[in-house]
């Protein structure tokens, strides 16, 4: 069952310098069916239009960041809202409730001269206005109790928390509520290896005990891998390839991902990895038809002419690439 | 980092130990490495207004003030003795109102300049903080920018300047100030309206002219932070949220953007103080400053000295204080 | 050189607080600049009727001495704008060395010299100016008045070239040149100064503002080589004269209004400045001219 549906999402950065106006495409036609009780990864190289993506999905939309087409669609109560056109108080009440969005950058997510618990009381009163202050303290614990963090965090400020903790505190803030929909933008990046191991653990209880969707944004294919059910991989403002994380991992199709799979670490392997030539497109002028054909070891005429669409192969699997969709498969 | 309360507070007064150190050992140095000595200048101007002129008067005259002045003996034993005097509160007599001690026509003048101060200090920073942070939260609103305009053309002004103009609109042209003076001449002192109000109507215009100077600048400073502040992550993380409008402007921003501007205020408390000198000047008003002019005028070298060896303590005191507060504002600090 | 005029070019287009500070230090400069062309020596008095109100003949009016103020005053906003240049200089010299030297060694000459720095910082100058100039105030010539200002402003702003230096220390280009062997001098000037370079001007504006209405202040206080025409010493010699009591505003008013327009102007300048130099702003401005380019 679907609780968000992206559908063909378009959204530019406008901006206008010196009375030329210029777009940064970072989202450019995206289509997604996030399910209930999944976990779904996002992969892509930096600059590929991820954080633009998810802040759209959350309904952060202002300047320069724009609307240029496409829908939003969020579940609730089997009725579809889209987030790109509701009004503020809407918004304001689906957030937290509906939608949670960890954003990246996560070691200054709380407020230094504030102590956790406070903020833990400025984020609930948000939503509930008339929250006695025992009740609070005892949800706030148990709620702390649940995801395995002490209760002493509460009366720390952020300074004195280290970097995996003051991250635990950020998710353990974004789920107060028990959102349907968790956006979690690059939660590890910052931490070490044993500390993204720990907090990415508590992403996947939190998933498991209330079956929620949660959507993981990062460029490190390992994260996928470990913790993702789906994967859909990015590519200059597009997905361009879909489908479980086993499929994925172990038989890529479209070209792009083959590269982003070929080029992880391998145990054993001592052969030096290659690594595709050219850097990503400049969003501002992406090139024509397929954005990666620039760079494309298998790229045809038509790739540089004809935007492959994001088609569906096999079950659970969708890719954008001329080699594969099968109206063009006979072509070559 | 790792630095405990206790540490931070060593340090301070360290550092403000070490100020007055420095600022009087400067004063100490000056007229004994300046091009004229003080009593050369001292007596040639004696001389100029012709008060004595005869050579054996004139030698007698230097004498008796280079030892009044204690620049006899080595500069090892004149520093010794400086400090001697300074600690046990002896600043020698001042020769325009001989033979009142140097020291107690300061302890006469101190309040007035704290007062004084004190209060424009306070007011100028908290309501130039408060708007500034305002400005800053809503800075594509219109009054924003017609705020920053005008903070941003009071501000540079020289306190001289600001005080002048004020003494010519607000007690000439338009005479609803008086024209100087700390209390009308000839009222008693007293606990009673009128003595109070007598002493509010002249300290406006000072406090004025120094409040609007100062507002400018923390205005301006605060404004450049808040609109740096507002786009920090922790301040996104509680809008998204939810949190009202209020609690974010208070909590998130303006506690956050208040940290370097109470370092601030330490490190412009000297700069605030040369204002109030010269501001008591343009009003005559009977604080430091005024006594610095007349001494200037009646060329009372020490009185000068005496002048600038408690406005070093005095702002080194006043800093001090700034930054021993600044730990109630910043957990990290306090909480290690 | 066409860095500079390409950043002015910017700051003139983008920013209406600068353009109205070009605008305004232009006309205050060229004002000074016909104190070259004056028919009059402002040694010289009574050549022209005293307190004569603004006209035609005498736009700024005529004093008690007889002096033309308009011309008077070109000579003494020049003096003041010399007299502001050589203090900014003179301390810019002191500020750069100091704030080098401690980022750049860093260590325990850095924390001495910074704690020496931050007491200058605090230490109220006024007092000490005063206690100077009542000793040596006869003597004093503008280049004297500069280096003894000087000499008490430039603590503030060694602090912020230090920072500035810690700050570009840990990047790789000065690793390489530590490894290649280059010598600590030939690092400083050659890799560290260009990008203190934004930071030095901009202080340079606000120390110039800060010693030109120090100079007023002095003066003002009797304090300054009263025979040299200066802002301050005008209003200096107005005072004198009761020009207020006795109605001749003018002498008053002018050199206010034109230390006023100065001030605000040089003022907006460093607000413009800061402003571009800010790395968030001056981040996007980059982000728009690579992408520009790379497009
Ligand atoms: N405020 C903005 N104004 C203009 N362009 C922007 C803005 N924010 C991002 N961009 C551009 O949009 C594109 C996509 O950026 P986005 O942050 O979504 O990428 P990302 O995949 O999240 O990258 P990363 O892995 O670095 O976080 C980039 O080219 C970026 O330069
Ligand atoms: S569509 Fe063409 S260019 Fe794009 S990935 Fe497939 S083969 Fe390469
Ligand atoms: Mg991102």
């Amino acid at each position: 069952m679907s609780v968000l549906r992206i559908q063909n999402l378009q959204a530019y950065y406008q901006s206008t310098l010196y009375g030329v106006t210029r777009n940064v495409k970072a989202v450019d036609g995206v289509s997604l069916d996030l399910r209930a009780n999944e976990i779904y990864g996002i992969a892509g190289e930096s600059s590929c239009g991820k954080t633009s993506l998810i802040k759209v999905v959350f309904g952060a939309i202002k300047p320069p960041l724009t609307i240029i087409g496409g829908r939003v669609l969020y579940q609730i109560n089997d009725r579809d809202f889209d987030i790109t056109q509701t009004n503020d108080e809407t918004l304001r009440q689906m957030r937290w409730k509906q939608v949670s969005y960890i954003l990246q950058g996560s070691m200054s997510l709380l407020n230094p001269v504030r102590r956790v618990r406070k903020t833990f009381w400025d984020f609930t009163k948000a939503h509930e206005p008339v929250i006695e202050p025992e009740k609070f303290e005892a949800t706030t614990r148990e709620h702390l109790n649940r995801l395995g963090l002490p209760a002493e965090v509460l009366d720390s400020y952020p300074h004195q928390l280290s970097g995996g903790m003051k991250q635990r505190v950020a998710i353990a803030l974004a789920t107060i509520f028990q959102p349907k929909v968790i956006l979690a933008d690059e939660p590890t990046t910052a931490l070490d290896v044993v500390v993204q191991r720990g907090v990415l653990q508590l992403l996947r209880r939190i998933q498991q005990e209330t079956k929620n969707t949660l959507v993981i944004v990062t460029h490190d294919m390992g994260i996928h891998a470990n913790i993702a059910d789906r994967v859909g991989i990015m590519y200059a403002g597009r997905i361009v390839e879909e489908g479980t994380v086993k499929h994925i991992f172990s038989e890529p199709r479209h070209p792009y991902t083959k590269h982003l799979i070929q080029s992880l670490p391998k145990i054993g392997d001592k052969s030096k990895r290659q690594s595709i030539p050219g850097a990503p497109p400049n969003l501002a002028d992406p090139p024509a038809g397929c954005r990666f054909h620039p760079r494309c070891p298998y790229a045809k005429p038509i790739c540089s002419v004809q935007t492959p669409e994001l088609s569906p192969i096999q079950d659970e699997r969708r890719v954008a690439c001329f080699l594969l969709t099968k109206e063009n498969a006979h072509v070559s | 980092m790792g630095k405990s309360f206790l540490t931070y507070v060593i340090q301070r007064i360290a550092q403000c130990l070490l100020v007055v150190i420095i600022g009087i050992t400067i004063t100490f140095l000056i007229p004994r490495f300046s091009p004229t000595d003080p009593v050369e200048a001292v007596v040639n101007r004696a001389m100029m207004m012709g008060q004595f002129s005869h050579p054996d008067a004139v030698e007698m005259m230097k004498d008796a003030l280079t030892k009044l002045y204690g620049l006899d003996g080595t500069l090892g034993q004149q520093y010794v003795r400086f400090w001697r005097g300074l600690l046990s509160g002896d600043l020698g007599p001042s020769l325009s109102s001989f033979p009142k001690p140097v020291m107690s026509l300061i302890r006469g003048s101190l309040p007035w300049t704290g007062a004084l101060l004190l209060t424009t200090a306070i007011i100028a920073w908290v309501t130039g903080n408060m708007l500034g942070a305002l400005a800053g939260y809503y800075a594509d609103k219109r009054w924003s920018h017609v705020l920053s305009i005008i903070a941003m053309s009071l501000h540079p002004i020289p306190y001289y300047i600001m005080a002048f103009v004020l003494l010519v609109l607000l007690a000439y042209v338009i005479p609803v100030f008086p024209l100087g003076g700390a209390v009308a001449i000839g009222l008693k002192p007293g606990f009673n309206w009128i003595y109070i109000s007598s002493i509010l109507r002249h300290a406006f215009l000072p406090a004025l002219s120094l409040v609007l100077v100062g507002i400018g600048g923390w205005f301006v400073g605060m404004r450049a932070l808040v609109t740096n502040i507002v786009s920090e992550d922790y301040v996104t993380y509680a809008e998204y949220a939810g949190v009202p409008n209020r609690t974010i402007m208070y909590q998130y921003v303006m506690k956050n953007a208040l940290l370097p501007q109470i370092t601030g205020l330490a490190m412009q408390l000297g700069l605030i103080f040369n204002g109030a000198l010269i501001t008591e000047y343009v009003f005559n008003y009977p604080g430091l400053g005024y006594l610095a002019y007349s001494a200037i005028f009646a060329g009372d070298y020490s009185l000068i000295m005496g002048v600038a060896v408690f406005s070093i303590i005095g702002v080194s005191l006043a800093v001090l204080l700034v930054d021993l507060a600044y730990p109630l504002f910043d957990p990290r600090v306090k909480h290690q | 050189m066409r860095g500079f005029l390409r950043v002015v070019a910017d700051l003139y287009r983008s920013d209406p607080r600068c353009r109205f500070a070009f605008t305004a230090i232009s006309i205050v400069i060229m004002f000074a600049l016909m104190s070259f062309v004056s028919p009059q020596d402002p040694g010289s008095s009574y050549y022209a009727p005293p307190n004569q109100p603004p006209s035609v003949a005498h736009p700024f009016g005529t004093n008690s001495r007889g002096q033309d103020m308009f011309w008077f005053l070109t000579f003494a906003v020049r003096n003041s704008l010399v007299f502001g240049v050589i203090t900014a200089i003179l301390s810019r010299i002191i500020a750069i060395s100091i704030g080098l030297i401690a980022g750049y060694k860093g260590g325990i000459i850095d924390r001495i010299m910074m704690v020496i720095n931050d007491s200058f910082v605090v230490l109220p100058v006024l007092p000490l100016l005063i206690l100077i100039n009542f000793i040596i105030r006869e003597q004093m010539s503008i280049l004297q008045l500069a280096m003894v200002i000087a000499a008490f402003g430039w603590a503030w702003d060694a602090r912020l070239i230090r920072s500035q230096v810690l700050s570009l220390k840990e990047r790789e280009f000065t690793y390489t040149s530590v490894f290649s062997g280059t010598k600590t001098s030939s690092i400083l000037i050659s890799e560290h100064l260009p990008f203190v370079m934004p930071i030095v001007l901009s202080t340079t504006i606000n120390n110039l503002l800060w010693a030109i209405g120090m100079e007023v202040t002095l003066a003002v206080l009797g304090l300054s080589n009263i025979g040299i025409p200066t802002i301050g010493t005008t209003i200096y010699w107005a005072n004198q004269h009761q020009a207020l009591i006795s109605g001749v505003w003018w002498w008053i008013a002018a050199p206010v209004a034109i230390s006023v327009l100065l001030f605000v102007a040089l003022y907006l300048l460093v607000v413009g400045l800061g402003a571009y130099l800010d790395p968030r702003t001056r981040l996007q401005r980059m982000k728009g001219v690579l992408s520009d380019e790379r497009a």
